[in-house]
């Protein structure tokens, strides 16, 4: 169980490494124009492989190491990294699953005649997400083929600042050299291993999606795993989330409740404020969870058949010997300090993705970082990455789509007086048929105040959060004010026109209740 | 695509048009003519009232008498600029200085009643509150300030506004708020085939909002197929009833009916449920149901009667064939089904029909959706066609004969050839004709009033606040002639925008094609989606045209519109993140060019 020791080993490594760097930066170098690589890619997820993609593209010789250390439950998977495995992508997949649950319910108000309800096979879908899975695995080894581009299935760590050392399945080593070096070995889920049987008895978003049997009456002890609760429920599974604190942190707060409202009017149950102390395994072969409400003091049992741990991911860097090659991270997120310009303490290693501090944790920026710094690396560019107003959806039943500031971070900078916030409830077309209801349904754009009211944020919660937010993400780049979104033309009939026909304001305490068309 | 409901004309675009919100004059009319929003001056219960009810009517007499009653205290410099602004515009007003009166307060206490302003300086024109220094200086700006000074009571209503649909209501709903007041007439005749409806115009009764609805109702049916691929498991097949369909559909409709209804009356708007047809300047003659005729005056007018489906003018055609007027609330499922013409309305249908599993034909004289990018049409007319849609191109029919009559029915089309002698014949059980839209203008005595129409089309010219010429006529919706504004659509056919205004060497075009996420797992096919954008090589890269064929694209184009009105450049794309997995992501990663004739097809993630 290598992950688990990884876990635990805890304080103790972190004061030893700077010695080392220097002795290893000494001794084993090979020197320029001799290494075996322009760029060496440590880890093949979307960051690292957009980085290898692009130095291949200009003509650079490229190597790329990955291994997928087992789930401490003996997951595992191929090329891709997080994105493609274990995260965005098997989980858009189940939500869509979920989301055509709600769709069958809907039908019979549509005319469709369908006897409900209609059960739902884990396994089926599980195998069809799976193939999904594979079949990209499968692409990404053919375009690394196309492109010319190394790959090693090796668990890599550095021997010194230009070389790494890989270590295949059979045990086997290889010495990998290379002028510069891209770290991008993302993150892991992590593990409460203070908790009793967590580790023995739980699983995490590794392994959810690679269940071949339905996970059953689960429990997820969590404040970021709202997605994954969301789709269980929605294929009819009894699901419980324990929450210690606030869901969502870091997005605006009225819309994360209001998505916490819909779930639990949609059968997801919650225990707030609560901390998980034991897990245990009965008899029977159901987990028993023990858990003390953070208020009272009170215990409190109860039995599931799976409890998915979402607490959070650690960055993959234990196993990197970082201190061999002198990169620095951070002591408390063990995270890869980086400058602007992607660059860590050694000049020419580099970071991008999960693993680097301070970075969201979001497929498209790790693609878009990585491919900003091998054109600069080997391009001739200066580009810089730009972090600010990165849009981003939450695919929970009802979706979040969100970009630029929150209300909450835009009243911190600019000041309640000279912030104007916009909002609106409305009713998805579809839903009205279907008699579904929307009372979670919400927009709110967050502007200043002073005109031309430059737009700071927007906040969608509703149907295909995702799609209406991509293009309203590029007019906040473009420096949209909410006079010209008030001059958009609506789209009509759907979600998205809301946006552009925003006209209360929460200053003014009208009802923001949208009535007829 | 939609064409999109003209329910809140553009800034300075409605036909009242300087008195719209933007100078967020709150009209709470205090004099109003009888009969309407008299409620003011009830008396309270208090123990002063009765000194209070004197002082109010005083107050309100003086407001009734005065061309321009300033409410000011001597030392305000508020109240010292408005003064200045009304003897700059050459207007005597009468002034009332809060603080050289002995019931100054009181007064100011009343004012606030009748206002809910409690500050001076306290402005009314005409009778109308418009608001304190502030207010008063963005009517200035906005012209309202003006037009309350000219204004005539001579009328029975200061705006009549003809048809109730999109357009009409929001501009008789906006107008009522700035304090005016207003009438709607709208009555709908019923269509050949005897179909009528309630309040709300085309796009909710016979457009987009069922429209929409019905196809939600076809991709329930492509959800019903995929979910089985996602593990939801049931085993018989699934049929679809149109009966429970349209009868939920109508029930929302008669919901929005009564909605529009219920606003008008909160915001004190005239309904009358009849046929308005102008008879002399400022004056239309009303026809109910029952033939009964009324007068009435207005100092305004809007024209928003929208437009009506043409038909062919052939045998048969108004006796056996239905319209997009009819296929809605149609009692009984249609069947076999023949639609006439490519406009986006008959494609619309024939596509939820086919999502239906009915057995559908569309019938096309030339192209497809006249007006959008061509590529993008033959695209979506070929998704169509894969997914069973029959297409006769090239043919125009030439009669329609009944066989068999029934619910539905069985029809014969004779069609021919438009380029030959050839003719076919073909049986159905449903014609649907959606050939184009004929403007409601030539029927309600515009002639009478010497508003101009084009003869040919039968739209209406305006100038850019939507005024006919006709000062005091304004027109919206769609019957306005040469207005992209309110047809996204029309904006949106960049190609043929780019091709005008810069000839076609100067742009460059990005593409690609997609697979929808949700469609992987489901099976559906991969290289069919497609999205590209024009850029103009002389601005910078600027976009200008946006397109997208895939699912949910109307949520997608939404805000990449409102990007394009901010200028949104290639550049620009390149550097937002895109959201994933989603299909409006594809847009932040384009960059193959058409001219470079390189591969689009997708095989990675």
């Amino acid at each position: 169980m290598a992950a688990m020791a990884v876990a635990l080993r805890g304080l103790g490594g972190r004061f030893r490494w700077r010695t080392q760097a220097v002795a290893g930066g000494v001794r084993g170098a090979a020197r320029a124009g001799q290494r075996d690589y322009d760029l060496l890619v440590v880890g093949g997820g979307s960051g690292g492989l957009a980085c290898a993609k692009e130095a291949a593209q200009l003509g650079r010789k490229v190597a790329v190491v990955d291994y997928v250390e087992p789930s401490p439950q003996g997951t595992r998977w191929g090329l891709g990294g997080t994105c493609v495995n274990v995260g965005c992508i098997p989980k858009k997949l189940m939500h869509q699953a979920a989301l055509l649950g709600g769709l069958i319910q809907d039908a019979p108000n549509y005319g469709w005649e369908v006897a409900q309800p209609v059960p739902h096979d884990w396994r089926k879908m599980a195998e069809a997400v799976q193939n999904h899975v594979k079949s990209l695995n499968w692409g990404h080894r053919v375009q690394l083929q196309d492109r010319k581009v190394k790959y090693f299935n090796i668990k890599a760590s550095f021997v010194d600042e230009h070389t790494v050392c890989g270590v295949a399945k059979g045990g086997k080593e290889i010495l990998l050299s290379a002028d510069h070096i891209i770290i991008a070995t993302g993150g892991r889920p992590r593990y409460p291993t203070h908790i009793e049987g967590a580790l023995e008895y739980g699983i995490t978003s590794d392994d959810i999606f690679w269940l071949k049997e339905s996970p059953g009456k689960t429990w997820h002890p969590t404040d970021v795993a709202l997605e994954c609760a969301g789709f269980l429920t929605g294929i009819g599974l009894d699901t419980t989330i324990m929450m210690r604190s606030i869901p969502l942190r870091g997005f605006d707060q009225q819309m994360s409740s209001m998505v916490i409202e819909h779930m639990a009017s949609h059968g997801t149950r919650f225990l707030r404020g609560c901390a998980p102390s034991r897990v245990r395994r009965l008899p029977d072969g159901q987990l028993q969870v023990t858990w003390e409400d953070c208020t009272t003091g009170k215990e409190d049992t109860g039995t599931f058949d799976t409890v998915l741990w979402a607490i959070g991911r650690v960055p993959d860097t234990r196993s990197l010997n970082l201190e061999k090659a002198g990169v620095d991270t951070s002591p408390d997120t063990q995270k890869i300090l980086v400058d602007s310009r992607e660059a860590t303490s050694v000049p020419h290693i580099y970071a991008v993705g999960d693993v680097v501090e301070g970075r969201p944790e979001l497929t498209p920026t790790a693609i878009m970082a990585g491919r900003l710094l091998v054109q600069r690396l080997f391009g001739g560019s200066s580009d810089l990455m730009d972090y600010d107003n990165v849009p981003t959806t939450v695919f929970t039943p009802l979706e979040y789509g969100c970009v630029g500031l929150s209300e909450e971070e835009a009243v911190a900078h600019h000041g309640q007086e000279h912030v104007e916030v916009y909002h609106a409830h409305y009713k998805p077309l579809e839903f009205t048929v279907a008699g579904r209801d929307a009372s979670q349904c919400y927009v709110k754009m967050v502007c200043l105040r002073e005109p031309p009211q430059l737009v700071l944020g927007l906040h969608f919660l509703g149907p295909n959060a995702g799609e209406v937010t991509q293009g309203f993400a590029l007019g906040i780049k473009c420096g949209a004010s909410y006079a010209q979104v008030m001059r958009t033309v609506g789209i009509h009939p759907t979600c998205s026109e809301e946006v552009v026909k925003l006209r209360i304001s929460k200053r003014s305490g009208l009802d923001p209740t949208v009535t007829g068309c | 695509l939609e064409r999109s409901p003209p329910q809140s004309p553009g800034p300075g675009k409605a036909g009242d048009a300087p008195n719209r919100r933007s100078g967020h004059v709150r009209g709470a009319r205090v004099l109003s003519p009888p009969g309407r929003r008299a409620r003011l001056s009830s008396p309270g219960p208090s123990r002063s009232s009765e000194a209070r009810e004197e002082l109010r009517s005083r107050l309100l007499g003086l407001i009734e008498r005065s061309r321009v009653v300033i409410f000011s205290k001597s030392y305000c410099p508020h109240s010292t600029r408005v003064k200045e602004l009304f003897s700059s515009l050459g207007v005597e007003c009468n002034v009332l200085e809060l603080d050289q009166v002995d019931d100054g307060a009181r007064v100011q206490e009343v004012l606030s009643e009748i206002t809910n302003q409690k500050t001076v300086p306290n402005i009314f024109v005409n009778k109308v509150h418009v608001g304190g220094c502030d207010q008063t200086f963005q009517a200035y700006q906005s012209g309202l300030l003006q037009k309350l000074l000219q204004e005539d009571s001579a009328y029975d209503y200061d705006l009549i506004i003809i048809g109730g649909g999109s357009g009409g209501l929001s501009c008789a709903k906006e107008a009522a708020i700035l304090g005016k007041k207003v009438m709607v007439l709208d009555f709908v005749v019923p269509s050949p085939q005897g179909t009528s409806w309630g309040l709300g115009g085309t796009c909710v009764n016979v457009g987009c909002i069922p429209k929409k609805l019905m196809h939600q109702a076809a991709l329930l049916g492509q959800a019903l197929c995929d979910s089985r691929k996602f593990g939801w498991e049931y085993n018989q097949q699934v049929r679809h009833n149109w009966e429970t369909m349209t009868k939920a559909i109508q029930n929302h409709i008669s919901s929005l009916n009564w909605g529009y209804r219920l606003s008008l009356r909160e915001k004190a708007v005239a309904y009358v449920n009849s046929y308005g047809e102008f008879v002399e300047h400022h004056k239309i003659k009303a026809t109910n149901k029952k033939g009964q005729e009324t007068y009435y005056t207005a100092a305004q007018f809007v024209i928003a009667t929208g437009e009506r489906p043409r038909y062919l003018g052939i045998q048969g055609d108004k006796e056996y064939c239905i319209t997009s007027d009819d296929l809605f609330s149609l009692p009984y499922c249609p069947g076999k089904t023949l639609v006439v013409g490519a406009s986006y309305v008959a494609l619309e249908c024939a596509g939820f029909l086919a999502g239906f599993g009915l057995d559908v034909t569309v019938m096309v004289r030339s192209i497809l959706l006249r007006g959008f990018d061509q590529e993008m049409a033959e695209k979506v007319g070929s998704y169509m066609e894969q997914h069973g849609v029959k297409f006769l191109r090239k043919f125009i029919p030439v009669m329609v004969q009944q066989l068999e009559k029934g619910s539905p029915g069985k029809l014969k089309v004779l069609a021919k050839s438009t380029e030959g002698t050839e003719t076919i014949e073909g049986v159905y059980n449903t014609v649907l004709l959606a050939i184009g839209r004929d403007s409601c203008t030539r029927k309600i005595g515009l002639e009478k009033i010497g508003v101009k129409i084009n003869e040919k089309s039968g739209k209406i010219p305006v100038n850019d606040v939507e005024q006919t010429n006709v000062p005091y006529v304004y027109a919206v919706g769609d019957i306005l002639e040469d207005k992209p504004e309110l047809t996204p659509v029309a904006i949106q056919s960049g190609k043929l925008l780019a091709r005008r205004l810069f000839g076609a060497s100067l742009e460059k075009i990005y593409h690609t094609l997609f697979w929808p996420l949700e469609w992987t797992v489901a099976g559906r096919e991969n290289n069919t989606c497609y999205a590209k954008i024009i850029c103009n090589k002389f601005d910078h890269d600027r976009v200008i045209g946006f397109h997208i064929l895939g699912p949910n694209a109307g949520e997608v184009t939404q805000g990449f519109a409102a990007a394009m009105k901010c200028g949104l450049t290639k550049q620009l794309l390149d550097d937002t993140i895109g959201i994933h997995p989603t299909c409006g992501e594809v847009f932040t990663t384009l960059e193959i060019t058409k001219s470079s004739g390189l591969d689009i097809t997708q095989k990675g993630c």
